[in-house]
């Protein structure tokens, strides 16, 4: 038998307890979001990592001082990626259960991005992926917490050879000399399908892989100069990229060869006058400092100003990169917090949110589609030298349309590329920008 | 066709070697001497690349950038970093693990190599340095229709071959050197003699320092030096040291040369074996000749 009083005590307890539980559901302001940022901070890819880093901790302090989202502070804690393996899971790990509210950004290398986002899925902790190129992880899997706010290496790959193609229509041979890992592997199968299925009669010369972290490209170099491809790809970039350019050019390689190099935005200041006019390049999206839309926008002018301030150099792509998921992320927030007014969002509504959303970075906006993928535009051009700065500039610029060069969603990539038809190359959109005024 | 793949995987693979010499020459030298493996040797070597890229950054901004200027500047490079370093590694750290185990020497060289490393990104950052405006000053030669640059070509092994005459010079002729090779043979019966071989230990440290430093500072103007740069070379002039036989000066350049050819002869025909090439040829030689290939029978120690 139950006494009145013990009754009583129980009804207390149970409104007391769903008190506690209907808060839980409401989800309190925290006083601060914990943004695990995952970059490279050592080794090779710490080119693009530390540069990433800086523009994180400006962005961050503006926005903070700026009073943050509806007052809440962003905390970022860096983990590096050059930890590798299983030390860098354990401190990807470590920072996503801690108590609290936060988000994770990874990561720089495909491989991190593949490691880490399904552990996020499985604790429930939102993955926001900045920098890594891999399409595969959403094409795979549906996820709920990962989101990419970047394009992936089938856009960037496609654009590049729409790019080509538009430029130096008559070609017939290829080589192609890319830095033996996943990336290298992986994007020349890309853009050598897409290749093949815009122009079957082109013949692959020679498929160079050195390794990773080369230093010395002499033998390749002799190789192609024997060979005298029409056009020579690499995706290198970082110390690789440097010295194979270097070389190549000392060596005039680009005489004989029309060069292709994607990643090489992130290479033209170190390189400087090194890097001859006429070589295609490209940028992993539209970023770029002197943006054909965007450079006079008090928005971009002014971080590329503060950033060149702090850095001494001009931002480069993986700083678009982090701005873009960092913007997306106080975008995300801003769009759960707008359903649900007056009250502190879930990761599962900021998730939600995400989805669909359009971001804006210092560039052109960035769909995210409803399997997580950004459609992030392509800017390519041709090295050219001019008296402003001491180091080529994009000339002949095009922005390559995502939607277009983007495998839709459900699509494997791999199966898509092969379908590309050459009437593509028509697509009004692709023009070079200063055409047609 | 066949012939000439060979010639021109023949001039790639000597350029390469006579870096690859450079480095390897100093850790053998420092091994004969001192029973050390000395891992810090790959930090002389980033440092010397990255001293070097400053200097000559420095030295193309001043508008000094003739190419014996230039080149002079990349040797001033090493002799500052071997110099400092190579005192700083031997007085501070080695002379006091002197009478230690080999496992613990080689713990310590290990842990001076990861120091300094960080002490690198500490100076130089993470971005890539080069200095290609000695390159590019030097100019370029047409050979069988390929372009190459004098530098790689010409200047590098003739250097790699100046150094080595000089070095055997210096041991079989001089005084010190002299000293040097009584010190490889016997430290105890040469310190018995009255050679100061805490001395000897100290000059040879800081010349192999030098020619580890030399090595990075000839690589900087053709290649980048970034994070890291240091292992992958010692761990490949390792594999020199080891072909060739520990201590072995000639047969340092012996095996530089034929891992050279062998690895641009690989570039040629199955690119996929180039990272390995360097190995194969050491476990072959090893599994033949356990010593290496150049090391003569030992004397008998009671």
């Amino acid at each position: 038998m139950v006494s009145k009083n013990t009754a009583k005590v129980f009804v207390a307890f149970a409104a007391l307890l769903s008190t506690l539980v209907f808060a839980q559901a409401q989800s309190n302001k925290p006083t601060s979001l914990k943004i695990g940022i995952t970059t490279f901070l050592s080794g090779p890819a710490s080119v693009f990592g530390v540069p990433a880093k800086a523009a994180a901790e400006l962005w961050i302090d503006e926005f903070n001082a700026a009073g943050g989202i509806d007052g809440v502070k962003l905390a970022p804690v860096f983990i590096d990626e050059g930890l590798g393996g299983d030390k860098f899971l354990s401190e990807y790990r470590r920072v996503a259960q801690e108590p609290g509210d936060k988000v994770m950004l990874s990561a720089i290398s495909s491989g991190n991005c593949n490691t880490v986002v399904p552990v996020a899925e499985d604790l429930k902790v939102l993955d926001i992926m900045w920098d890594c190129g891999t399409e595969k992880i959403l094409e795979e899997r549906r996820y709920k917490y990962a989101i990419r706010t970047q394009a992936n290496a089938v856009t960037e790959m496609v654009a590049a050879v729409v790019y080509l193609l538009k430029v130096k229509p008559d070609f017939k041979t290829i080589a192609v000399v890319n830095q033996d890992y996943a990336w290298g592997r992986d994007s020349w199968e890309i853009f050598r399908n897409t290749l093949l299925a815009f122009k079957p009669d082109t013949k692959v010369l020679a498929e160079l892989f050195p390794k990773f972290g080369a230093v010395d490209f002499s033998t390749e170099i002799t190789r192609l100069q024997a060979l005298k491809p029409d056009v020579i790809l690499s995706t290198g970039w970082g110390g690789d990229l440097d010295t194979f350019v270097r070389q190549a050019s000392q060596r005039g390689l680009m005489k004989t060869s029309q060069l292709v190099l994607p990643l090489a935005e992130s290479s033209l200041e170190r390189l400087g006058p090194s890097l001859p006019d006429g070589v295609i390049i490209g940028a992993r999206g539209d970023h770029y400092f002197l943006h054909p839309e965007t450079k006079n926008e008090p928005k971009h002018k002014g971080f590329v100003e503060k950033f060149r301030a702090k850095t001494n150099s001009y931002p480069i792509y993986p700083v678009y990169h982090m701005v873009a998921a960092l913007e997306g992320l106080v975008a995300g927030y801003n769009a759960a917090i707008k359903k649900n007014p007056g009250q502190w969002p879930t990761t599962d509504q900021v998730a939600e949110a995400m989805h669909g959303l359009e971001l804006r970075g210092l560039t052109r906006p960035v769909k995210i589609r409803e399997d997580g993928q950004g459609l992030e535009d392509q800017l390519l051009g041709v090295t050219k030298k001019t008296p402003e700065y001491p180091f080529p500039v994009f000339d002949k610029m095009m922005l390559v349309p995502a939607e277009l060069v983007t495998t839709p969603v459900g699509q494997k990539s791999q199966d898509w590329v092969k379908t590309l038809k050459p009437e593509l190359l028509n697509d009004p959109r692709l023009k070079m920008l200063g055409e047609g005024k | 066709m066949n012939v000439d793949i060979l010639l021109l995987a023949l001039v790639d693979g000597l350029s390469y070697a006579g870096l690859l010499f450079l480095v390897a020459l100093g850790l053998t030298l420092i091994f004969g001497v001192m029973g050390i493996l000395n891992v810090a040797h790959g930090a002389l070597y980033a440092c010397g690349g990255y001293t070097a890229a400053t200097f000559i950054s420095w030295a193309t901004g001043l508008g000094l950038a003739s190419p014996p200027l230039l080149v002079a500047g990349l040797f001033l490079a090493a002799l500052l970093v071997g110099l400092v370093l190579g005192f700083v590694l031997e007085v501070g750290l080695l002379r006091q693990v002197q009478d230690k185990d080999p496992i613990l020497q080689l713990l310590v060289t290990f842990g001076a190599f990861l120091i300094l490393e960080d002490v690198q990104s500490l100076i130089w950052g993470s971005a890539p340095y080069s200095a290609s405006e000695v390159v590019t000053q030097l100019g370029t030669i047409e050979l069988f229709g390929i372009t190459y640059t004098t530098y790689q070509l010409l200047l590098i092994p003739l250097i790699a071959l100046l150094v080595y005459a000089l070095l055997q010079y210096f041991l079989r002729h001089t005084r010190i050197g002299k000293q040097i090779i009584a010190v490889t043979h016997n430290a105890e019966v040469a310190t018995a003699l009255g050679i100061h071989s805490s001395r000897i230990r100290l000059v040879t440290f800081v010349v192999a320092a030098m020619l580890g430093a030399l090595g990075g500072a000839l690589a900087a103007p053709t290649t980048s030096i970034v994070p890291g740069v240091g292992t992958d070379m010692i761990v490949l002039s390792f594999s020199v040291v080891a072909t060739a036989g520990l201590g072995q000066i000639t047969g340092a350049l012996i095996a530089a040369v034929l891992i050279g050819l062998a690895r641009s002869l690989a570039v040629y025909t199955v690119p996929e074996l180039e990272v390995v090439v360097p190995y194969i040829i050491m476990v072959i030689v090893l599994l033949i000749r356990p010593y290496g290939l150049f090391t003569v029978a030992q004397a008998r120690k009671i």
